[in-house]
């Protein structure tokens, strides 16, 4: 079992496989919308690379990260589904 | 080869030519809007949308305080998308002297009718959170505003477009004769009236006109709503000289509607390179840093450049070619040319004799330039 | 501020970027590769331990290339100096020589319900799992288009999903015409004979799109068509990619000659820029056999070693030929313009549905008058979806390359980047404090 290490997502404490994404370590907890659009349509990840913008959120306090580019570390907070981000 | 007929043509479908069609044609002309490109597809697009009075001298406070009131009077007209927004302009007064001069300017603007209120440090705080401490104090201008141009330019058209006048874009002018227009694919144009509102490119179409192209740099964040709330722009010009420097960087701060953030500003007689200069965006986002920290860490999408079409003495150029009384000049906006599009149109048709002169034409004029200009 | 400095850079540590940078560094240059992924192989060969990425990486390694990872290149901040962002600041990197391996990313075109969590892309699904997301025993039908189709299809299955089908847009007549062109590619044989026998149980269905995608808060059901019939299946995620898209955001931004889309090259893969190469997907996709290489050429061009780069025009004309017969059998057709309503978003970012701005008259104008591609995706994804449906030219990028915070780009683009942000001083001395106008 790989080391594993643990961060908030949406104020609960996740435990996941070292190497995780952020993107998906969300989609593992069942949560599928990561954020609202302009319109406030709910938008999860498309491209899983890094050029569609489609999973950004928040990840300690910064807004618009994206989810899919930012590997899981140690006391990582994750926010989810702010409108209009 | 095809010849058609209209009361006035105007060429350019920027900003300025789009107001000339909006007003020319609410008087029952029927005009032909030609341009080369897009609807605002130059500095109407590549301009910050910040609609506010200048009183850098009388003749500009003159035709600025008249457009702004036309935009206030305009907007409940325009569509959403022209994201019209009375967000106020807040000039920042970095130190004492500068709120000094501040408190000079809102004694002068009380006295010609224009709403301006003083804060002090405190104040200034209060109303913008995200300034850096230490401010000396601004002045809140809470009649100026916000208009996306590129959306207000094409409303304008289709209002024309409705009360008859029609818009012919992807065709490039070539020649201007007298009461003719000549196109590159042959096609022309006749009509008694020719404006030309072609901002930086007027010296092509006109030759002698003393327009400079003025680039400038912008920058637009991701979303960040509520990270500022009115327009905000140095005051330092107050205790410095208005002038024509080679290179200059202020700092202007521009919330969107949709929570992005305009980050400007430069000027620069630098050519027609369009390239973004790393070392003048970098200045442009360093100095809008130190004036609001919180900027540091905020996302930026996209950066440009455009030309403003400059004059000497910084005032635009509004009226007759001194050589062909029928062509109209409406050009050198340098920076208001949205603030100042509506005011320019009202001169445009006074000049053709639809209405009264709103304010005196006469510093306007393109022959206060004689010696530049040989028709 | 951190600063590197190599004879030989290279943007991208797919099979290009790395095939490049093991032969310049074969020849004696200092290579460093830049890479906005954890770890290199680009995306076709993330997380692959197989033989040839295995080697390439090896080549690497033995060569003595260095790598930066999670680095973003966003700009130039003088010639020769590259700008990179990375999650603790800012890098500058000075190079004599570049190589652009940007690769390509998906195709994505709109249809009814495409904006719903859970239609993934599919490669950018396959990329996830490899990221950790676990599909065990979800039911995931891959639609859209290309060879890569039947490829995530078994991987998925491989993790654990069912996929009830793979539905491929092109024809089985233009399917056919592939199969004997397949002949002349051996290795290209072998891997889809794999495929095949990987994908036994699921049906490969020629001839269909996805024609809407529904669901409450996440897709749960997806309609295929072939214009006559529709198929209705369940799901729990979609993976839909039509093919790929060349990046040239980067060789856009350094000035180098792009020409419907791809970044030109002449033989030597030397870009219009003096000193600046390209290979790989960015120069029209082509696949894993054409990258490795374009990007030997280029690594051996850029190493000045340019007879033995000579001696592989031979094999790149052969890969090109291959690739070129590839997307004849995998061309889009033309019902999948007419798939979109007036209702279905087209800009994700900014949320422009088809009905505003299908009337524009050009990407331009799409722009200035709808906000299509004015989000922070700066039109990746809707900018080639609207080249296909309404044949616009799509192609101005301005920098930054990737949104870029805006200290980073103060201090890594300023003349006074050495010092941790620009001198206030020399700042204000520099400026007039013009209003704006």
């Amino acid at each position: 079992m790989a080391e594993s290490v643990r961060l908030i997502i949406d104020g609960e404490h996740a435990d996941v496989p070292r190497g995780t994404s952020v993107a998906a370590a969300i989609l593992n907890r069942g949560t599928w919308g990561f954020r609202r659009s302009v319109e406030a349509e709910v938008r999860g990840p498309l491209c899983g690379m890094g050029t569609c913008q489609e999973c950004r959120l928040e990840i300690n306090g910064e807004p618009h990260q994206r989810a899919c580019m930012a590997m899981c570390v140690d006391g990582m907070v994750v926010r989810t589904g702010r409108a209009s981000d | 080869m095809s010849e058609s007929t209209a009361d006035a043509v105007i060429i350019g479908a920027g900003i300025v030519g789009a107001a000339c069609a909006l007003v020319l044609s609410s008087h029952g002309v029927r005009c032909a809007v030609i341009d080369a490109g897009i609807v605002g597809g130059g500095a109407t697009s590549a301009g910050m949308g910040h609609v506010c009075v200048i009183d850098d001298s009388e003749p500009q406070f003159a035709l600025s305080s008249l457009s702004v009131g036309l935009w206030r009077e305009l907007r409940d007209r325009l569509p959403r998308g022209a994201e019209f927004d009375g967000c106020g302009t807040l000039w920042i007064a970095a130190n004492a002297a500068e709120l000094d001069a501040a408190g000079r300017k809102a004694e002068r603007l009380a006295a010609r009718g224009i709403r301006a209120e003083l804060l002090d440090g405190a104040s200034l705080a209060q109303a913008e959170p995200r300034l850096r401490p230490g401010l000396a104090g601004g002045l809140l201008m809470p009649d100026d505003s916000v208009v996306y141009a590129p959306v207000a330019a094409r409303w304008m058209l289709d209002q024309a477009e409705a009360a008859g006048s029609r818009v012919r874009l992807g065709g490039s002018v070539v020649s201007i004769g007298p009461s003719r227009v000549g196109l590159e694919n042959g096609e022309s144009i006749s009509a008694p009236w020719i404006i030309s509102a072609t901002g930086v490119w007027a010296p092509q179409l006109t030759p002698g006109l003393p327009v400079r192209p003025r680039k400038g740099h912008l920058a637009i964040s991701d979303r960040y709503p509520g990270l500022c709330r009115r327009q905000l722009v140095e005051l330092a010009y107050i205790t410095h000289a208005h002038g024509h420097s080679d290179e200059s960087v202020s700092f202007n701060l521009q919330p969107r509607p949709t929570g992005q953030l305009l980050i400007g500003s430069s000027r620069q007689y630098a050519g027609h390179d369009p390239a973004v200069e790393p070392r003048v965006l970098a200045l442009v986002l360093a100095r809008a840093i130190d004036f609001v920290p919180a900027l540091a860490g905020v996302h930026i999408t996209r950066a440009w450049t455009g030309f403003r079409a400059a004059t000497p003495d910084s005032l635009p150029i509004i009226g007759p070619h001194p050589a062909q009384p029928r062509l109209l000049l409406a050009t050198g906006h340098e920076g208001l040319g949205l603030t100042n599009s509506l005011g320019t149109a009202r001169l445009v048709a006074s000049h053709m004799g639809l209405e009264p002169a709103p304010i005196d034409p006469t510093p306007f004029l393109a022959s206060r330039f004689r010696s530049a200009i040989h028709g | 501020m951190e600063h590197r400095h190599a004879k030989v850079v290279v943007i991208g540590a797919g099979p290009a970027g790395l095939a490049a940078a093991a032969r310049a560094g074969e020849h004696g240059c200092s290579v460093l590769v830049i890479d906005d992924n954890p770890d290199s192989g680009g995306q076709i060969w993330r997380g692959d331990h197989g033989l040839r990425a295995r080697t390439w990486r090896a080549r690497c390694a033995a060569a003595g290339v260095a790598f930066v990872h999670e680095t973003a290149v966003i700009g130039e901040s003088a010639p020769g100096t590259l700008v990179a962002g990375r999650p603790r600041g800012p890098m500058r990197v000075r190079f004599e020589r570049l190589v652009l391996a940007t690769g390509a990313r998906e195709l994505f075109l709109p249809f009814p319900g495409w904006t719903l969590p859970g239609v993934f892309g599919a490669g950018g699904l396959q990329a996830l799992v490899k990221s950790g997301f676990d599909v065990r025993g979800m039911v995931i039908p891959v639609v859209g288009s290309g060879p890569l189709l039947p490829v995530i299809a078994a991987y998925l299955r491989g993790r654990g999903a069912r996929v009830p089908i793979v539905a491929e847009q092109a024809s089985a007549a233009s399917m056919r015409g592939l199969a004997t062109g397949l002949l002349g590619a051996p290795a290209k044989l072998i891997q889809a004979i794999r495929l095949r026998a990987a994908l036994w149980r699921t049906p490969y269905r020629t001839g269909y799109w996805p024609v809407q995608a529904t669901g409450e808060d996440r897709v749960r059901e997806v309609k295929v068509s072939n214009g006559q019939r529709t198929l209705t299946i369940a799901c729990d995620a979609l993976a839909c990619g039509f093919g790929l898209v060349p990046n040239i955001h980067v060789a856009s931004t350094l000035g180098c000659h792009i020409t419907e889309g791809r970044v030109d090259v002449s033989d030597l893969m030397r870009t219009s820029r003096e000193g600046v190469f390209a290979a790989g997907e960015a120069l029209g996709v082509g696949g894993v056999e054409c990258a490795l290489v374009e990007g030997e050429i280029a690594g051996l061009a850029a190493a000045g070693a340019e007879d033995e780069a000579a001696d592989l025009r031979g094999r790149r004309a052969r890969a090109r030929a291959f690739a070129g017969a590839l997307s004849d059998a995998f061309r889009l057709r033309e019902e999948l313009r007419r798939v979109v309503d007036d209702a279905t978003v087209v800009c994700r970012c900014e949320d422009v549905r088809w009905g505003r701005v299908r009337a524009r008259s050009c990407w331009r104008d799409a722009k200035l008058q709808t906000r299509c591609g004015m989000g922070p995706c700066q039109g990746r994804v809707c900018g080639p979806a609207m080249a296909f449906l309404r044949g616009w030219r799509v192609g101005d990028s301005r920098p930054p390359v990737y949104p870029a915070g805006a200290k980073d780009l103060a201090v890594a683009l300023g003349s006074a980047g050495a010092s941790a942000a620009p001198d206030e001083r020399g700042l204000r001395e520099r400026t007039n404090m013009e209003p704006e106008r």
